[in-house]
């Protein structure tokens, strides 16, 4: 295999590679002997810390119901803040000045103060302002904080997915004399979702990751609670670490793959015009995970696809 | 109208702050060093090499930073009794422990972001380097690099500043930063949107120059193809 970096190799690197290769073998095996003397003379490796992993108490009562919790706030933030995102997004490409600036400083703000801030912060105002119940205020808090962070990533989503689109959507529209907002409607928009589909569907990793927080910081009961109240039972720490960690990437795998197979589909397609936002271009899984991220003005990168 | 600010010494507003850029700063050196190493792997011949950068980086990422933060304290300390040499000042541990849990975690955007930037250098530019007789050192340092180094500038910046925001997650296991601050105020005080303006205001004063001066730099700094 040869890259950017190395030629295919030859006898010397061939015999280079074999060495570092054993080498590299005995330092993994040093590092995976270490950490079964570490989990050993901790005793965790004890049957009875894992054992609960195997009766169904344990997912019925802790984690099932907090993993339910997750993707409820998960999909509720997802839902809210679409449509909110969507409308940033098209303002910011307003052709006014007084529309285009204020959203651009909305997007901005909310992109660049961290999501615990954004809940603390709603927590505190619902627990003022609202007469409702502690589950409900948590899941409220927990929702307004992702949906106010995630609708100024998506809106940046929306901008790049219109921009990407290729300049003779908009110029055959203006010729046959829609105006301006019907061509952000029935043109722009609908070949727009396609585009920016797999970004969005990553995002909700992103989500998923902070929900995390809202059970930590306001008591909110999703996995990583469950596994709180688990580990009080069981006396477990370690091992219900482990199977909460393990649950978190095996649902985020199932997301991302599902975002590469549709950015792979939506390459392919015939149809649409090849513009693709990779789904890792928007603080996506790649840029930046956990609470996303961005840099103010550097915007996104979109692919095109040759033609 | 800020007077309850000056009540607060256990942090103090301006040192909730101050231990916020401590924690960007310090794992940001520490998320550099061993994300490029794990970049390293990534991109190495040795097929080994790059399937253990492909399972750290995969794994890593898809757990919630909140996992990896309160794990260190509730697993590594609790369980593990790593102290982090803090000879037990638990301030001190609470502090080094989220600096190893940042590093775990950002590393691996770290590498993605390196190895994005090796994948934007053409593989045409290193045939020709090797055509004309350079080793691969001087492959590696007098042509990828340099190209690589300016096209990942971007990518960098975006990860220093979800890093910034992300140090808020320290919080959870008690160190004294500036979300942990604002919990603790917005509870006591009456001043609930004061309190959060005042607090997102120190945070768009930390990421925003930043994003925008490196934001500049990367376009001005990169390569035109």
């Amino acid at each position: 295999m040869s890259s950017v970096l190395y030629d295919a190799p030859g006898p010397r690197a061939k015999r280079r590679n074999v060495i570092l290769t054993v080498t590299f073998v005995a330092l993994l095996a040093l590092l995976l002997w270490w950490l079964w003397r570490a989990l050993e003379s901790r005793n965790q490796l004890e049957w009875k810390l894992w054992e609960p992993f195997f009766t169904s108490q344990a997912w019925t009562t802790y984690l099932l119901p907090g993993l339910a919790n997750t993707l409820k706030a998960m999909g509720l933030s997802m839902v809210i803040a679409l449509p909110l995102g969507a409308l940033f997004g098209i303002a910011r490409l307003s052709d006014h000045l007084w529309v285009r600036i204020p959203a651009g400083a909305v997007v901005e703000f909310f992109r660049a103060i961290p999501v615990l801030l954004l809940m603390l912060f709603a927590n505190e105002v619902i627990a003022r302002s609202m007469d409702v119940t502690t589950e409900q205020r948590q899941l409220y808090a927990v929702v307004a904080g992702l949906v106010l962070y995630n609708a100024s990533v998506l809106a940046e989503v929306v901008r790049a997915g219109i921009l990407a689109l290729p300049k003779g959507q908009t110029e055959a529209a203006q010729a046959i004399g829609l105006r301006k907002g019907q061509t952000m409607s029935s043109i722009l928009l609908p070949q727009a979702v396609t585009v920016m589909l797999p970004a969005i569907v990553s995002q909700l990793v992103v989500i998923v990751k902070d929900t995390a927080l809202g059970g930590v910081m306001i008591g909110f009961t999703e996995l990583l609670s469950g596994r709180a109240t688990l580990a009080a039972v069981y006396a477990n720490p370690v091992p219900s670490f482990v199977v909460v960690a393990i649950i978190y990437i095996i649902l985020n795998f199932i997301i991302t793959s599902f975002a590469g197979w549709l950015e792979q589909r939506l390459r392919r397609g015939k149809k649409s015009t090849g513009a693709v936002i990779p789904a890792a271009a928007v603080g996506g899984t790649t840029a930046t995970g956990g609470e996303g991220g961005g840099v103010p003005g550097l915007g996104t990168f979109i692919d095109k696809k040759d033609t | 109208m800020f007077d309850f600010l000056s009540s607060y010494n256990n942090p103090t507003f301006l040192g909730a702050f101050w231990m916020t850029v401590k924690l960007t700063v310090f794992s940001a050196i520490g998320s550099l060093v061993w994300g490029t190493l794990l970049a390293a792997m990534r991109v190495s011949p040795v097929p080994l090499m790059r399937g253990f950068g492909t399972v750290y980086v995969n794994v890593v990422r898809n757990i919630p930073l909140t996992v990896i933060i309160v794990f260190t304290s509730l697993g590594l300390a609790d369980i593990f009794r790593v102290t982090m040499g803090a000879g037990g000042d638990v301030k001190l541990q609470a502090f080094r422990l989220a600096l190893l849990g940042f590093v775990a975690y950002t590393a691996a955007f770290v590498c993605e972001a390196l190895r994005s930037g090796i994948n934007t250098v053409p593989v045409g530019q290193a045939e020709a380097a090797r055509a004309i007789g350079l080793s691969f050192a001087q492959v590696l340092g007098l042509i990828v690099l340099p190209q690589a180094f300016r096209a990942v500038i971007g990518p960098l910046a975006n990860v220093l500043i979800a890093l910034t925001k992300n140090t808020t997650v320290a919080a959870a296991i008690g160190v004294m930063e500036a979300a942990y601050l604002m919990k603790g105020m917005i509870e006591k005080e009456a001043q609930t949107l004061l309190i959060g303006a005042i607090f997102a205001f120190g945070f768009v004063v930390l990421t925003l120059p930043t994003g925008l001066f490196l934001g500049w730099l990367s376009k001005r700094l990169a390569v035109k193809r």
